[in-house]
């Protein structure tokens, strides 16, 4: 019997496993491995790790130099930094609008809530490729938006938005705004209601309340939205290479051009691993205050 | 030397409620949960709302506490018609059916909340906190989080977070259902006696008529969102005014008749069931022919192998079920008609007379002023 559901939950987590291991572990070693190696041209454009022909036997050549390369050049230090930056002020704008739409969105009648939901989720039924070439036609200096501000009366001279940092925080925003709402809208829905009531029998007014027990017990929906947005956005590459302009230094344009333009695949691979530590590290924070809630509250 | 008085404000026509409903009704769409409620209860009260589950208990204390504004009639607070007054002005403190604490905050902080709000300095609330939890004796558990209580430990210190406020009116939604039947029979008697030291007016909410009956100076009875009753507990359970308060308070035989004569304050009822006429003392006055019902309390008939004395009502039949509970019997004796009536007897001696047994043809005897008249 028992050996039976062994065998049973083994054989259902065992595909999600075997595609983790594949898909995420395997490719991840493999990117590991070429950080380590030595470039050269030809194919592959790089030299193998373990040099099995060597007559003196089997040789490993571990080459640190990559890394060391990344910390040699500024621009790199630069990349990475402009890419906290951008992905830092996208998800602080993220929270600010998302964190009421999600909050209106939780309190709204409960027939509404779900078309609302739908609406958020809308935007993912198109392309998110096309979605950013859309913003392109928005932000241009003869796009909709100057047109609309031209004819306003707003301004005189068509503001020159595209190929700046704030096409691509306005870029990111709207791209991963669902990312930030829905986590919100998750905890904020679950709330129990009658605290508030509580709050308010206890003396407090609305927005005491919400800043005493609303804010304080919505914690994890912020750090799981932020995580969320920031992730993805620290190492994106579509945004920025549509949106940004020549002064726009994140890492994965970097990314990109060592890997395409300079064809330096350990350099490359060495950048992405970098990118991987430097973002699993308040993953990982935020696992443990999650961990440390979830044995809080139980 | 004086006697003791009655604590009874609401026989004193002079008095005035410290809470008041006038003709409160509240809808919810088209359905009405609460209809044309008149209530008073009065300062140093322990009043109970009791009925049944969705009767509109629940609705009637949030009305109070302010988070449910009524749909017509007024409600008034120390005299204050409070109808505009937003539930974190109102004088009155609720203790939540959930308990409703802040799980994100101490028992210490839980319990400072609402006087941090009222911006009392900082080494008064300490003294306040520590007073309060004293009182509930929960002063070892201070700095603790709700989740690290126990259902009965976090029901204390969602009282002593109402009471830390001193309200004039201290609302519970059923506080103990959450407890088991031992702690919830000692802290019945703890609430009791908190009441008594602070000397706050209690309302609370239960479907528990034992912890109504035990715990409060009156009950309204509630039922499909009217108060069917409101009296003491041995009003209540002595003289109930509706054949839906006798059946809902302990347990009640009830025969259908028809008046056939009276005077001198006693009727004489032609009830079908028993087979013949019986007297019930009355003091009011009933035409000939009116229907009512008659409510004895199984306590207060005899069963017997014996006729009863001359004056006794009585009517005869078998036993259809018996249950020995050790100070009392609980008998079910089956009329010629089918009735069953079901009578306590309780067990006085430790042999002697033979108590009526399986198989016995038994008398059921009453006298007419253990009766009751219902006419609705
Ligand atoms: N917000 C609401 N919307 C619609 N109907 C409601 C609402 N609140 C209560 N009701 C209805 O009003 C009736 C009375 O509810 P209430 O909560 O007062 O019952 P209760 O007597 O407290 O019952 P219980 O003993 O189960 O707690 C119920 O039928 C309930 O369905
Ligand atoms: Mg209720």
């Amino acid at each position: 019997m028992s050996r039976f559901r062994r065998l049973g939950r083994f054989l259902v987590a065992l595909p999600p496993y075997a595609w983790l291991v594949v898909f995420f572990l395997i490719p991840c070693l493999i990117v590991f491995k070429i950080s380590l190696s030595e470039a050269q041209q030809g194919i592959p454009p790089y030299l193998p790790l373990v040099d099995w022909a060597a007559e003196a036997g089997t040789r490993l050549r571990v080459n640190l130099g990559n890394y060391g390369y990344l910390f040699g050049d500024e621009l790199y230090a630069a990349a990475y930094l402009g890419s906290l930056r951008l992905a830092g002020i996208s998800t602080l704008c993220c929270l600010l609008i998302g964190y009421p739409a999600a909050y209106a969105i939780a309190r709204a009648p409960g027939a509404w809530r779900h078309s609302l939901l739908l609406l958020v989720a809308l935007p993912f039924w198109t392309s998110f490729l096309i979605r950013v070439y859309a913003w392109i036609g928005i932000l241009k200096t003869e796009g909709l938006l100057n047109g609309l501000l031209l004819w306003l009366g707003i301004i005189t001279e068509p503001l020159q938005i595209l190929q700046t940092n704030l096409a691509v925080v306005i870029g990111m925003v709207y791209s991963y705004l669902p990312f930030m709402v829905l986590p919100l809208y998750a905890n904020l829905e679950k709330m129990d209601l009658s605290l508030l009531e509580a709050a308010a029998d206890l003396g407090c007014r609305p927005f005491r309340a919400f800043l005493a027990v609303t804010l304080p017990l919505s914690v994890p929906g912020i750090i799981a939205g932020s995580v969320l947005v920031f992730v993805p956005a620290v190492g994106e590459f579509v945004i920025p290479d549509l949106l940004g302009g020549p002064d726009t230094l994140m890492i994965g344009k970097v990314l990109w051009a060592e890997f395409f333009d300079n064809r330096d695949w350990p350099v490359a691979s060495a950048v992405a691993v970098a990118m991987l530590v430097l973002l699993v590290a308040p993953v990982m924070v935020f696992q443990h205050i999650q961990h440390k809630r979830a044995e809080a509250t139980r | 030397m004086s006697e003791r008085q009655p604590f009874a404000p609401w026989t004193d026509p002079g008095a005035d409620p410290l809470i008041r409903f006038d003709r409160v009704t509240k809808r919810f769409g088209d359905f009405t949960a609460v209809e044309a409620v008149d209530l008073a209860i009065y300062q140093g009260e322990f009043f109970s709302l009791l009925g049944a589950s969705g009767c509109g208990k629940t609705t009637l204390l949030r009305m109070l506490a302010g988070f449910e504004t009524p749909s017509e009639g007024r409600i008034f607070i120390d005299g204050v018609d409070v109808s505009a007054v937003p539930p974190y002005e109102r004088p009155v403190n609720m203790m939540f059916q959930s308990y409703a604490l802040f799980p994100h905050m101490s028992v210490e902080q839980n319990v400072a909340f609402g006087l941090r709000q009222d911006g009392m300095p900082k080494a008064r609330i300490k003294d306040k906190v520590r007073d309060v939890l004293d009182l509930v004796r929960m002063t070892g558990f201070a700095g603790r989080r709700p989740h690290q209580l126990s259902g009965g430990q976090r029901q204390r210190v969602a009282l002593a977070r109402c009471l830390a406020k001193e309200p004039k009116v201290l609302l519970l939604d059923e506080p103990l259902a959450a407890l088991d039947r031992k702690l919830r029979e000692q802290t019945q008697l703890e609430l009791v006696g908190i009441q008594d030291r602070v000397g706050i007016t209690f309302v609370m909410v239960t479907h528990d008529q034992g912890e109504a009956m035990t715990m409060s100076s009156r009950i309204g009875v509630m039922n499909t969102g009217h108060i069917r009753q409101i009296g003491t507990p041995v009003d209540i359970y002595e003289y109930p005014t509706s054949r839906f308060v006798a059946d809902f308070i302990g347990a009640a035989n009830m025969f259908d008749g028809t008046v056939t004569g009276g005077g001198d304050g006693r009727l004489t009822v032609a009830c079908p069931e028993l087979g013949h006429d019986i007297a019930v003392d009355y003091s009011g006055a009933l035409a000939a022919g009116a229907p009512v019902t008659v409510m004895v309390r199984p306590e207060k008939m005899a069963v017997s192998r014996e006729r009863p004395v001359e004056g006794m009502n009585w009517t005869e039949g078998g036993i259809a079920d018996m249950a020995y509970l050790g100070d009392v019997s609980v008998y079910h004796v089956r009329l010629e008609s089918g009735h069953k009536i079901e009578v306590l007897r309780t067990n006085l001696r430790h042999s002697g007379d033979r108590p009526p047994d399986w198989d016995d043809r038994v008398f059921v005897s009453w006298h007419p002023a253990n009766a009751l008249v219902l006419t609705r």
